[in-house]
């Protein structure tokens, strides 16, 4: 290696930064996942939990889910991804929460973790607590509730649709047996007739005009938004409180996509529930979601509603992500890209996760992480811009410009 | 569908021209034939004169390996065999059909029970590694199924001859029947499980060398479909590990599975060479074995051609096997 490096002139980013884990360290890395995995899957495992356990009480009772304090983390061999890291935000019945952020910033996994979906045994939910209002009118914490409780959840209460409608369904099964198989589940007393009327039903209501057709094919004779059309209306089958919605529309092209949206906006309202969207598309946010919560290497840096984040977004990595949207334009400058990439999420430093690609940075921002500040009841964001230390560098600066400019 | 399977048989009726032209040049090339074999003591001491020994070669057809003569010999052979007669074995001293068709049951039943067995054993395994990957049955049964994919034949089989045969002497060390033991001509019960218990030990060789193979094969592909996105849907609905493991991921595992295991069907007929030679039962692996040393061209001919078939065949359900598993595939 010191050969090598003798005559490289120049580093290259993302390569020769990389570390390297000698064979020691990498066997004490999984030494230590064993054991910690272990004690997740045992605590998992368990039999016989009491109710009591995982019974617990809403902090704001018009809520359907509370994130409070999320961390998940993935045990990998080159160490712990902290995917999920203190996410926080609310879930209010009967409104489309949007979920918005750069591939692998821990949307998905958020999401996940909310179904108890996440990759086991190396992805744990280490800390926190996820509420749910359940339709019976308790109230539990799925980070706690054992799997057999939880299967009673899913499907039925939570469903989810998923970004890839293409591999989504199962290839070697009928559309109409994937879609029964729901009903015969969670609907007590469900028969094979009344599960195919209901899928029927359901297929009608997703805008299928050939329900019973379609009911008989295979999922490769449909085509990919007729394919979403079957994956939301098989969530739709026990009337959900609450859909997850992975990237519904990010495989589809786009006359397809305005049809699926307007179709879940739809659904929404006849079946009284509420909606997590996750996207990377603000478009699609702007059209639909009620709250925006914008995910950052597994943070949440900013959220609040709709009109608080695109009318006046606060968090530099917010104005960047709206600067970066295609205005639609007939002549266009070069398309803005916020420079730099997601840091590697094992080994997160202490301070703000942005400060290397931020245009603001400043001292204090390598120092510690910002704290969440308050703009208005649903408003907040995480960034040293506009509290203590960091507020009184900016009043400074801007002080000197507004001189400078006084001056000439 | 039709159409598919005519151009497929004719496909495979041009295969197997080029298969028989093929082998039929190489071992009317090998440097020692059967007359060569036969005769090379009473040439020695002086019996035998060299003229003898080429008139001998022109009464079997050996004499003349020119190329011209051997492309002349070989049409004869394609004609008769065109009419479904594979000539006359020169060791055996009957026609080739018949030793064929008295020794292949022996093999088939042999590898039919160690298929059998591979099955019921190799995707269980499989499967349940591969829903508990990385655990330590994962592990155990990994490293076993190696284990015994790793051990040549012979060795597995002189292993289990010494242990159970000569140190523990439970089962019988070689051949079909106990020699020393004469039964009654009503005795078919006895004769039969003479014949099973004579059986037992080049069964488990056979399963152990291939159970491995399964197991893998059903541990690797169950984890690629335990892992797809649609196996993530199943699970979302609320359906419990039980239904997603061994309905909609076993499903989709069969596919692969049921392809390869029903293409390996018709070559359970083609007789396990080294395992038969070694145990000394006469099935036809250990019949073509003996034939191939002696240069007993019309048989090893006809073996050949027969184990061509098999696997032309075997490739044939193969394709049909994965139309009937998988609904996306069409044969067109």
């Amino acid at each position: 290696m010191g050969l090598f490096d003798r005559f490289k002139t120049k580093k290259i980013e993302g390569v020769d930064d990389t570390m390297y884990l000698t064979l020691r360290e990498e066997r004490r890395i999984t030494k230590e996942n064993t054991k910690i995995i272990k004690e997740f899957e045992r605590q998992k495992n368990r039999k016989h939990v009491t109710e009591a356990e995982y019974l617990t009480q809403m902090r704001d009772p018009s809520n359907v889910v509370e994130f409070d304090n999320l961390h998940t983390y993935f045990f990998t061999e080159v160490g712990t991804v902290k995917a999920v890291n203190g996410v926080s935000f609310d879930i209010p019945q009967g409104k489309i929460v949007g979920v918005v952020g750069e591939s692998g910033c821990g949307k998905s996994v958020t999401s996940l973790s909310l179904m108890q979906l996440v990759q086991a045994p190396q992805g744990q939910i280490a800390d926190g607590s996820i509420r749910y209002q359940a339709g019976n009118g308790k109230c539990y914490d799925i980070t706690k509730m054992p799997k057999d409780q939880m299967l009673k959840i899913r499907g039925k209460e939570i469903a989810m649709i998923f970004q890839e409608p293409m591999t989504s369904l199962n290839p070697v099964f009928r559309i109409g047996e994937q879609m029964d198989e729901v009903v015969l589940l969670h609907v007590e007393g469900a028969t094979a007739e009344s599960a195919k009327a209901r899928s029927i039903e359901m297929l009608n209501l997703v805008g299928i005009a050939d329900e019973e057709k379609i009911y008989k094919n295979y999922p490769h004779e449909l085509s990919g938004g007729m394919r979403q059309r079957v994956m939301i209306a098989m969530a739709l089958a026990c009337d959900p409180r609450l859909i997850i919605a992975d990237e519904p529309t990010t495989a589809l092209d786009v006359t397809i996509q305005a049809q699926i949206l307007e179709l879940l906006r739809n659904v929404k309202d006849k079946i009284n529930g509420s909606i997590m969207l996750i996207t990377h598309d603000l478009g699609v946010i702007a059209e639909m979601a009620d709250n925006v919560v914008v995910m950052y290497a597994g943070r949440i840096i900013e959220q609040g509603t709709v009109h608080e984040i695109f009318k006046e977004p606060k968090h530099p990595y917010t104005i960047g992500l709206m600067k970066s949207k295609p205005g639609g334009k007939l002549k266009e400058d070069r398309l803005y890209s916020i420079k730099g990439q997601v840091p590697n999420p094992i080994n997160m430093p202490d301070f703000c996760y942005f400060c290397n690609r931020c245009d603001h940075a400043m001292n204090i921002c390598s120092k510690e992480y910002p704290n969440m500040v308050k703009f208005s009841p649903d408003h907040l964001t995480a960034c040293h811009l506009y509290y203590g230390e960091g507020l009184q560098e900016q009043n400074q600066k801007r002080m000197q410009n507004n001189q400078s400019e006084g001056k000439e | 569908m039709w159409k598919y399977l005519l151009r497929r048989i004719a496909l495979s009726l041009l295969i197997l021209l080029g298969v028989s032209a093929l082998i039929y040049l190489l071992v009317m090339l090998m440097p020692a034939d059967y007359i060569d074999n036969q005769t090379s003591a009473a040439l020695q001491n002086g019996s035998m004169t060299m003229e003898d020994v080429m008139r001998l070669k022109e009464l079997y057809g050996l004499a003349d390996k020119s190329f011209t003569g051997i492309a002349k010999s070989y049409i004869a052979w394609l004609k008769s065999t065109a009419s479904g007669d594979l000539g006359f074995s020169f060791m055996y001293g009957r026609p080739v059909t018949d030793v064929l068709s008295d020794y292949i049951w022996i093999s088939f039943i042999i590898a039919f029970l160690s298929y059998i067995f591979q099955i019921i054993i190799g995707i269980p395994m499989g499967v349940k590694a591969a829903s508990n990957q990385y655990s330590g049955y994962d592990y155990t049964v990994s490293v076993f199924a190696m284990m015994g994919t790793a051990l040549p034949s012979f060795f597995l089989s002189a292993l289990l001859m010494n242990v159970f045969s000569i140190q523990l002497g439970i089962f019988p060390l070689q051949g079909l029947v106990t020699a020393t033991r004469i039964f009654p001509s009503d005795a078919y019960i006895q004769v039969f499980l003479d014949k099973a218990w004579h059986l037992v030990l080049p069964i488990t060789v056979l399963t152990t060398l291939n159970v491995g193979g399964t197991m893998k094969f059903t541990r690797t592909n169950m984890l690629e479909v335990l892992s797809s996105d649609y196996i993530r849907t199943a699970r979302a609905k609320g359906l419990s590990e039980q239904v997603v493991t061994y309905k909609h991921a076993f499903r989709n595992t069969l596919i692969p599975l049921v392809t390869s295991l029903s293409g390996m069907l018709p070559g359970l007929f083609g007789g396990a060479m080294i395992t038969e030679t070694v145990f000394a039962i006469p099935g036809i692996g250990y019949m073509a074995l003996r034939a191939t040393r002696g240069g007993d061209i019309p048989f090893i001919m006809g073996y050949n051609m027969f184990l061509a078939i098999l696997t032309v065949l075997g490739m044939l359900i193969s394709d049909i096997m994965y139309m009937v598993v998988d609904p996306r595939v069409k044969l067109s």
